[in-house]
């Protein structure tokens, strides 16, 4: 088991989670965060002070697959969120120790899927 | 023992209870003969009460109640998300406070019979003799209870554009207190040397349509006092974050706005064509503003902003205020464009010059909004508008303009200087400012245990 995490362009989001439906991949987690990265922030003015704005708004996804999931899933997001910019975001991949599904109480593959 | 401490409480239940009755019974005789004094005045008087114009009157009071909580809006959204309930409860309990203040002492300390020219003698307290008769020196066609309302309103909504200067900051006991002292000890006196009979101001021929002086320098200048006497908030000016909701402070200058017909027309204190001419002015003024601080904005700051636009469109209703019930349509803009100039100055060069902490800009708004308003009086003010008022400058007549400036400066060091001295005492009484702990963790949960936003639904 697999535990993809993806940060992403806010404005990407639907194509990511068409191209993930598509793959098969229904299961995810989405929120709203701000981060920062090479790109830079953009200024805000209020009542003429700048803020400099350092952080930016961006989305992060959170899957945890199968290993047959895991280059479907990747490949969604590339396809989805990749726009040749800086700023396209980050997908990290993490060995994923054990998952249990609240309602059953199954765990591993099963709880997973 | 039990039984016996039973039969105490018993008795003690039947004694207040019977206290109680007595209390009732002798305040409903009190409440028949008021009743009945009422309606002599009220036979007295009818001839003379003009419908139409109480129906105005009472709605503008109305309209100016509603800018209160339009205001809370309008600084709570510029303020942090941890402080946005401390700033709405301060100006509601402020509507609380001065209400009751300016029915039992504080109407009749403003607009009682004259002591020196400068404060009203205590004969109206709980408003004795105020009732459905007019009162011909102030409104001879509506009853003296609409007037008074209607001035009531003034007094709640003008200590609480104060708090703009020491949101995020002040103690909510003490900010009791002060809101309190201020109202009964520097605006009681400026709103009765303004506009009450033998006002030393008014004797003098100052023109003050709505409270560019009373309202606007007033609590501009106390703000300023205010800022300067409490000191920076931590991390100010680098570590404050930005406004956390913009579109409620767009909902709440839209309310400041629309409240404003009430303030500035109703002023006419009649449904006139100087109340329609009012709030024409009053319109033309805000537009103009608001239109020029996009302007200045787009030009210096590389885009219009929707701050910069109700920032804009508040102080030009700030700077037409004193005005608006003496000038034409040319004028209004003039005033609000130059409202708008001078403080986009202030709010942006000034502040950061010199460097004090004026959270929502209080000052830069409304002192300076105020004071251009008030000086521009001085030179628009026309009697082909209102045969009341007197002629400005540009009509040839410097003097009006050496009296609105006397005005301006009575009140800027009245205001200003009274405030500091209220602020010393208050702190003497009780700690003005939060820990440092408290203002770091936000005002809504430390002073108000309450969040005004969940997590979770």
């Amino acid at each position: 088991m697999e535990y993809v995490i993806a940060i992403i362009q806010p404005d990407r989001l639907d194509e990511v989670l068409d191209r993930l439906t598509k793959n098969e991949i229904h299961l995810v987690t989405v929120s709203s965060i701000m981060g920062r990265g090479r790109q830079k922030g953009i200024a805000e003015v209020y009542r003429s002070h700048k803020e400099a704005g350092s952080l930016l708004k961006k989305v992060k996804l959170e899957i945890a697959v199968n290993e047959a999931y895991v280059q479907p899933t990747i490949e969604a997001i590339l396809a989805g969120a990749r726009t040749g910019q800086i700023g396209d975001g980050k997908i990290f991949i993490l060995d994923l120790k054990e998952c249990v599904r609240i309602r059953t109480g199954e765990t591993g593959g099963m709880a997973i899927g | 023992m039990r039984a016996g401490r039973e039969a105490a409480i018993k008795k003690a239940f039947h004694l207040a209870l019977g206290a109680l009755f007595a209390a009732i019974a002798s305040s409903l005789a009190l409440a028949q003969d008021a009743a009945a004094a009422v309606a002599e005045d009220a036979a007295a008087a009818s001839p003379r009460v003009d419908t139409g114009d109480t129906a105005w009157v009472l709605q503008a009071a109305g309209l100016v109640m509603l800018m209160t909580p339009g205001l809370a809006f309008f600084y709570g959204g510029l303020v942090r998300r941890k402080n946005v309930l401390s700033v709405l409860m301060q100006c509601i309990i402020i509507l609380c406070i001065i209400s009751l203040q300016w029915v039992l002492f504080g109407y009749s300390l403003a607009f009682g019979p004259d002591v020196a020219g400068v404060i009203g003698n205590l004969k109206w307290a709980a408003l004795s003799g105020v009732g459905a008769a007019p009162n011909v020196d102030y409104a001879p066609t509506i009853p003296q209870n609409a007037f008074m309302i209607f001035q009531a309103m003034f007094a709640v909504i003008t200590p609480a554009l104060i708090l703009g200067a020491f949101a995020e900051r002040m103690r909510f006991g003490a900010f009791c207190l002060f809101s309190l002292m201020w109202a009964t000890l520097i605006y009681d006196p400026i709103c009765h040397s303004v506009w009450a009979s033998g006002g030393f101001l008014k004797t003098l021929g100052v023109l003050d349509f709505a409270g560019g002086t009373v309202v606007h320098i007033n609590a501009g200048l106390s703000a300023l006092a205010a800022a300067l006497f409490l000191g920076k908030r931590q991390g100010y000016p680098h570590a404050i974050s930005p406004p956390h909701n913009l579109p409620f402070a767009v909902l709440g200058a839209g309310l400041l706005w629309f409240g404003w017909f009430g303030f500035n027309a109703g002023s006419a204190l009649g449904a006139s064509g100087l109340a329609a001419s009012a709030f024409v002015a009053t319109n033309t003024a805000g537009a103009a503003a608001g239109l020029a601080w996009a302007a200045l904005d787009w030009r210096y700051n590389g885009k219009p902003t929707m701050f910069g636009v109700i920032t804009g469109a508040v102080a030009g209703l700030a700077a037409v205020t004193p005005a608006s019930g003496y000038i034409g349509v040319l004028p209004a803009i003039v005033i609000g464009v130059a409202a708008s100039v001078f403080c986009f100055l202030a709010a942006t060069i000034i502040k950061t010059r010199l460097g004090y902490d004026d959270s929502l800009d209080a000052f830069g708004v409304h002192g300076i909004g105020g004071i251009v308003g008030t000086l521009a009086t001085g030179i628009f003010a026309s009697k082909a508008i209102n045969a009341a008022g007197d002629n400005g400058l540009i009509y040839g007549n410097p003097r009006l303009m050496l009296v609105q400036l006397a005005a301006v400066t009575a009140t800027v060091l009245f205001a200003f200087f009274g405030t500091l001295f209220l602020m010393t005492v208050v702190n003497a009484v009780t700690r003005l400012r939060v820990t440092e702990h408290d203002e770091r963790v936000g005002l809504d949960l430390t002073q108000h245990r309450e969040a005004g936003y969940t997590l979770v639904d």
